[in-house]
């Protein structure tokens, strides 16, 4: 499993980059990444959903969706596409050092 | 008299229905409750729509599948009332329980993506096929089909049978190359996720296998909604698909009746302990197979692996004593890959899906993660196994967990 360092941080990543063990995320390694993903300063705008994703996946175990996030957290998924553009659902995973979602294959 | 009470007679009711009149003392009563009495071999849905399939072998009666111990109620439910222990029918009836079992499953829902439902498009250009109308009014579409644009798309996560969708875009490129239109037809994957194979094994081993059958992908698209009058498929980064027949797998949710008795989460899918499958609302109550929110595909196969180890939980739990097994999240499946090939898919929660062989006795060993001739006659005889051993409980020569045997786990060089 390869290990990344960033700012003197270091943790465990998968093949693509996203973390392996969820202790090793803290806000402020959230924070370097999300230059890595094209956003420049992540806001309070930003971080309700990351906040709401570490808070529900402790919960249920899993990534939450696109869906659960509009419909438990509160967020509008169009918000969601302007705040973490392209791919929303993969770089909030990202940068809330949780898995990608993911189908059985 | 202890109440056992089964929410569900699909597959995994059924088999667990079967599993317990067996396994419990004569004090013990066995009632299982559904909807109607129609028990559909959900496997044969992909294959209805190009006409390899006849749908009437697709239903038998719920109630000729079930030990004769069980009582058997045909009627829908209402609410579930956990403090009082009752389960309040719509026909008014009222059953009380002492454990209850939820096995209700899960539902596709076409009316949670606006347009979808619109009379324009609905069953006439916009199918299903997750339902039995719905597999059989897309074989009359397909056949009359000459050319244009075919999606293939999955709504959100978590779908039943999650590679259904991919079988489905296999099969539509055999059965058009097969009526000698292939190239009149352009067809398109479109996926919330990020591809068509998002686990690094599997997208290694079969990420090719769309673009050798011509077929685009079209990746994270979230659906915001359809447009009847242009028939284009809308995703909310503004991006828009345009389509002539578009074969749609709606959001799935579980049973409406588990939503308002409170024992659902956002998708109605009861949250339960994923090793245990016990509810972590009500220790009186457990959920097995798709109903549940275990974090493992919504499958037959998932169902089959489960079930052993809810009798034993709840025949420990009966007697108040710790619950001693624990589910794995081990599952398995065979995918169609068209040209009368199929990959064999074997997984759990901690290990993806793995490359080498799968030990079946009589048959031999079966290609695991690659193509081959045997699986795909593999899963056609699945059709007699499903009947005839799975639903009775008989036992089967796979074993419920996981074993390593035969597999080479992800990244072993050989």
């Amino acid at each position: 499993m390869p290990t990344n360092t960033i700012d003197g941080h270091r943790f465990s990543v998968n093949d693509e980059g996203f973390f392996t063990d969820r202790q090793e995320w803290s806000e402020e390694l959230a924070a370097i990444l999300a230059e890595l993903v094209g956003i420049e300063e992540l806001t309070d705008d930003h971080w309700a959903p990351l906040r709401f994703m570490r808070a529900d996946a402790r919960t249920t175990g899993v990534t939450p969706t696109l869906r659960r996030m509009q419909t438990v957290g509160g967020f509008d998924v169009k918000d969601l596409f302007a705040l973490f553009p392209g791919k929303p659902a993969k770089k909030m995973a990202y940068l809330a050092g949780l898995p990608k979602p993911v189908g059985c294959v | 008299m202890t109440a056992v009470v089964i929410l569900g007679a699909g597959t995994a009711g059924t088999m667990l229905a079967n599993k317990l009149c067996a396994a419990l003392p004569d004090d013990h009563s066995v009632t299982v409750i559904d909807q109607n009495d129609e028990h559909h071999y959900q496997p044969g849905y992909l294959f209805v729509p190009f006409g390899r399939f006849p749908p009437e072998r697709i239903a038998r009666p719920r109630t000729a599948q079930l030990h004769p111990g069980a009582q058997v109620l045909i009627d829908a439910v209402a609410r579930v009332e956990p403090n009082a222990r009752e389960i309040r029918l719509a026909s008014g009836r009222t059953v009380s329980y002492d454990w209850l079992i939820i096995a209700s499953g899960t539902v596709p829902r076409a009316d949670q993506t606006p347009g979808l439902l619109d009379e324009r498009l609905w069953r006439k250009t916009a199918f299903d096929f997750y339902t039995l109308e719905g597999a059989v009014a897309l074989r009359d579409a397909l056949a009359a089909f000459e050319g244009g644009r075919l999606l293939v798309h999955i709504s959100e996560m978590p779908i039943k049978c999650p590679v259904a969708p991919l079988e489905f875009a296999f099969l539509a490129d055999d059965y058009f190359r097969k009526r000698r239109i292939r190239h009149k037809v352009d067809i398109t994957y479109v996926t919330p996720l990020d591809g068509a194979f998002t686990k690094p094994v599997a997208a290694a081993t079969l990420g090719n296998l769309l673009e050798d059958r011509s077929v685009r992908l079209a990746a994270d698209f979230a659906v915001s909604q359809v447009d009847p009058a242009t028939r284009h498929l809308l995703a909310y980064d503004g991006r828009s698909l345009g389509f002539d027949l578009l074969v749609t797998v709606p959001v799935n949710m579980g049973q409406q009746f588990v939503i308002d008795s409170g024992l659902g989460d956002d998708l109605g899918f009861v949250p339960v302990d994923k090793h245990t499958l016990r509810s972590v609302a009500d220790p009186r109550i457990f959920a097995i197979g798709d109903a549940t929110n275990v974090p493992t595909s919504k499958a037959g196969a998932v169902a089959h692996f489960e079930v052993d180890h809810l009798v034993a939980n709840l025949q420990a739990a009966m007697a108040g004593r710790p619950l001693p097994s624990r589910y794995d999240g081990h599952a398995n499946c065979f995918v169609e890959s068209g040209r009368g090939k199929a990959l064999l898919l074997d997984f759990n929660y901690d290990t993806e899906p793995l490359t080498g062989t799968f030990p079946a006795p009589v048959v031999g060993p079966l290609t695991l993660l690659g193509e081959s001739r045997l699986n795909h006659l593999g899963k056609l005889a699945f059709e007699k196994v499903y009947w005839n051993a799975l639903l009775p409980g008989r036992s089967l020569p796979v074993p419920t967990e996981m074993t390593m045997r035969g597999k080479i786990p992800a990244g072993t060089k050989v």
